[in-house]
């Protein structure tokens, strides 16, 4: 009965938020990769274009809101995601016409773009701050739970409960689905074979016919879709505040460059295993560990092996580790 | 030469700008834009030695900027003796402890042979040491931090004289860029873009959290200054007496005497620096790092160790940028570590530097002073600009209302669209690299 405890504690402190958490996080990384992959630079831009179409989302789903528009039991904001892709859409289709596109055609240096990419994530900062405001905007209606802790404990009758939010639910099926269409696209069409393709060797790419322009259209429509359902579900997930957006950047770099970056597959990988570090790490173990342990050996301190606020020390770390003993990341991503 | 007549107009240009300040506006604002135009052109200039000479690119100037504040405190504030007799020396036996078990896992990974043994003897140290650590450390810790918390709770300085901290801080920021450019250099640049970026995050995040160190988001004030007292030039005979013979009451000659004691200070230290820039980029040691920015394979085949030469300017301008910090926090008379924010600190700087002109010295002074301009005078020049255009709406209406409120919010829109014109238009920046 202990064990069963523990392991329920563990499931409601650790394992079901790190699982939400590393979804979004993988969402994010597979942006970063994909851009990586074939543009061949690392976009600053990213935490801030998540922050974009999460605004787009927002926005439409208080209008929905507004006319009496909901899903039931969904959150709204799943209506007006579609809208905010679109939204996210047109703006890196913009950017990258009247920004990157240039640089593209000079062929810089990777580095100039990532400059380049700065002044954009400056400009999206901006703009985002200056459309909804600095502050925290919650903007997730419908069921909160899928199962409440009070429920899981008369249902089982454990002294420990399981909370599962809906939201977090939803991270993960849509996660879920999404990686599932990127990876069918990536696969099965020809558009995305395409991609590998050029992300693989742009000369020969280029001399078999594949049209540069087509793959960067596609691959910076995706990156919207990618970016804006990342940003949408780790707001429903926790809030929406532009700056926690920007400070995703360093987790989310860190779960790239852990899974190799250009990696698809590294970038899921790497997503989760810098939400489970740092949610394990960051994590009080008192409880977890008073039901395994016996009497005598109960923790008397919190066991929690770093504050919450080192959680960005924990990516950093673990990308420390992986750039000094390997570099291509866990999948051998592109370059070193 | 057309050159150098150019840019004396750029410099006269933003001295005019700041001029028409004073006179505009009033003449403490000037004074304060200069001494952070001061201080923002060192920061460039360290930032330039790193991308200017050697095309490194470090998006954590905003984490070596705050070790060097961090440095002000450690040098300046007296010590807190009860808080040192109550678990000083834990905490450092603590730190010690921290460093011992970093270096036996280290020591560990050089000398056994690769295997499966040494894998578990380095976790053995690292797990082990780890909870060791956290043994010595967080009694001690805790007895610090309970020394009269609300007015102290952690252990001070030295005591030293605040300009002390200045050098100081350079050293800080070398070492946390020892330890940086040790993993990061020699691997492909965005990856130390990465590292340097995590890094500024956690210097911020022990800087918020290690109460005993500095008293983390409670802020350390009344840090001591290099200049004297507002209040005591109002007291001396002496000082009104002069302030009445210029025709200025003593409240606004006093503090117009201490913000020029600032400038003055931080000009002899940005002259200094400017000068050894000036003559690292001429000495033959210049001309290798700028041969082995613009083709590395080519000096690595001339016998140039690239990584050890990226190291060393990758410390030296880190340096130079955690000095910038010190005299900041020296300026400001009090460590907020919640006022570090990477846009305002990592990114302005880099517009600053490509703005001004990569690989040049004086570029990056004249972006130091331009863009701090900008980035003061923008939000009232936006404010002006919203108001004039939602002149039209009707008084009351939410747009309106908005818009006006959100008017402080164009500085960064600003900034990106300076810095992607200039990157677009004239990628060379203002005064460019010869």
């Amino acid at each position: 009965m202990d064990l069963l405890n523990a392991f329920v504690a563990l499931s409601n402190f650790v394992l079901v938020p790190a699982i939400a958490y590393g979804s979004q996080l993988a969402l994010g990384a597979l942006g970063v990769t994909m851009i990586y992959g074939i543009l061949r630079f690392s976009n600053f831009a990213h935490g801030d274009t998540m922050a974009f179409g999460t605004m787009a989302t927002i926005l439409i789903t208080w209008w929905f809101q507004g006319m009496g528009l909901h899903l039931g039991v969904l959150p709204t904001a799943l209506l007006a995601l579609p809208f905010g892709i679109a939204a996210c859409m047109v703006l890196l289709l913009f950017t990258d016409r009247a920004v990157y596109r240039f640089y593209r055609a000079q062929k810089a240096k990777p580095v100039i773009l990532v400059i380049v990419s700065i002044g954009v994530m400056f400009v999206l900062n901006g703009l985002v701050r200056f459309i909804i405001g600095p502050g925290d905007q919650r903007f997730a209606d419908g069921a909160r739970f899928i199962i409440s802790a009070r429920d899981f404990k008369e249902a089982t009758g454990l002294d420990e409960g399981l909370a599962i939010k809906s939201t977090q639910g939803i991270t993960v099926i849509t996660a879920v689905i999404v990686v599932a269409a990127l990876f069918w696209f990536l696969n099965r069409t020809r558009t995305g074979k395409s991609m590998r393709a050029y992300s693989d060797n742009e000369d020969l790419a280029l001399l078999s016919g594949i049209n540069p322009d087509r793959v960067v259209m596609v691959t910076w429509l995706i990156v919207a879709g990618l970016a804006t359902i990342a940003g949408v579900l780790y707001g429903l997930d926790k809030s929406f505040k532009p700056f926690t957006y920007f400070q995703l950047l360093l987790p989310i770099f860190a779960s790239a460059i852990v899974g190799g970056l250009g990696s698809p597959l590294g970038a899921i990988a790497g997503g989760f295993v810098i939400a489970f570090s740092e949610v394990f790490i960051t994590y009080a173990w008192k409880k977890v560990l008073g039901y395994l342990l016996p009497e005598n050996l109960e923790p008397s301190g919190l066991v929690q092996l770093l504050s919450t606020d080192y959680k960005f020390a924990v990516s950093f770390v673990i990308l420390l580790i992986v750039l000094l003993f390997r570099p291509t990341g866990l999948f051998r991503g592109k370059a070193v | 030469m057309s050159g150098s007549v150019r840019n004396f107009g750029l410099f006269a240009l933003v001295a005019f700008l700041i001029l028409l300040t004073g006179v505009m506006q009033s003449w403490s604002t000037a004074l304060l834009i200069v001494n952070m135009g001061l201080i923002s052109a060192i920061m460039s200039l360290g930032v330039n030695l790193q991308w200017g000479f050697a095309g490194l690119f470090n998006v954590g100037v905003m984490g070596f900027v705050a070790l060097g504040g961090l440095a002000t405190v450690l040098v300046s504030m007296p010590p807190t003796t009860e808080a040192w007799a109550a678990g000083g020396v834990r905490v450092l036996a603590g730190l010690l402890t921290g460093a011992a078990v970093i270096v036996a896992a280290a020591l560990a990974y050089r000398h056994m042979p690769k295997s499966p043994a040494r894998a578990a003897a380095i976790l053995v140290i690292l797990v082990g040491g780890f909870f060791l650590y956290r043994a010595v450390f967080d009694p001690g810790v805790e007895e610090v931090e309970a020394v009269s918390p609300a007015s102290t709770g952690y252990l001070g300085g030295l005591n030293l004289p605040v300009v002390l901290a200045w050098p100081v801080g350079g050293l800080l920021a070398a070492g946390a860029a020892w330890i940086i450019g040790k993993t990061a250099l020699g691997l492909r640049s965005d990856y130390l873009a990465i590292a340097t970026l995590g890094i500024a995050e956690i210097i911020l995040a022990v800087l918020k959290n290690e109460d005993w160190l500095a008293r983390g988001v409670k802020n350390v004030v009344g840090l001591p200054r290099p200049v004297p007292y507002e209040i005591d030039l109002q007291n001396d005979p002496g000082f009104v007496e002069t302030a009445a013979g210029m025709g200025l009451d003593p409240v606004t000659a006093s503090s117009l005497y201490v913000k020029l004691g600032y400038s003055v200070l931080f000009t002899v230290v940005l002259a200094l620096i400017l000068l050894l820039a000036q003559l690292a980029l001429k000495s033959p040691w210049g001309r290798m790092m700028r041969a082995i920015r613009d083709n590395e394979v080519a000096a690595e085949a001339m016998g140039k160790d690239v990584t050890r030469r990226h190291l060393q300017i990758f410390i030296l301008g880190s340096a130079v940028c955690g000095i910038a910090g010190a005299m900041m926090t020296t300026l400001d008379g009090q460590l907020i570590p919640t006022s570090y924010q990477p846009l305002r600190f990592t990114f302005l700087i880099w517009v600053m530097v490509i703005v001004g002109g990569s690989g040049n010295n004086f570029g990056a002074v004249l972006g130091g002073f331009l863009i701090w301009f900008l980035w003061v005078q923008v939000e009232p020049i936006g404010l002006w600009l919203m108001q004039v255009i939602t002149a039209p709406l009707a008084e009351g209406s939410a747009l309106k209302a908005h818009l006006i409120e959100s008017a402080a919010h164009m500085r960064l829109l600003t900034m990106g669209l300076v810095l992607i014109l200039v990157l677009r238009f004239s990628p060379r920046g203002l005064i460019p690299e010869r």
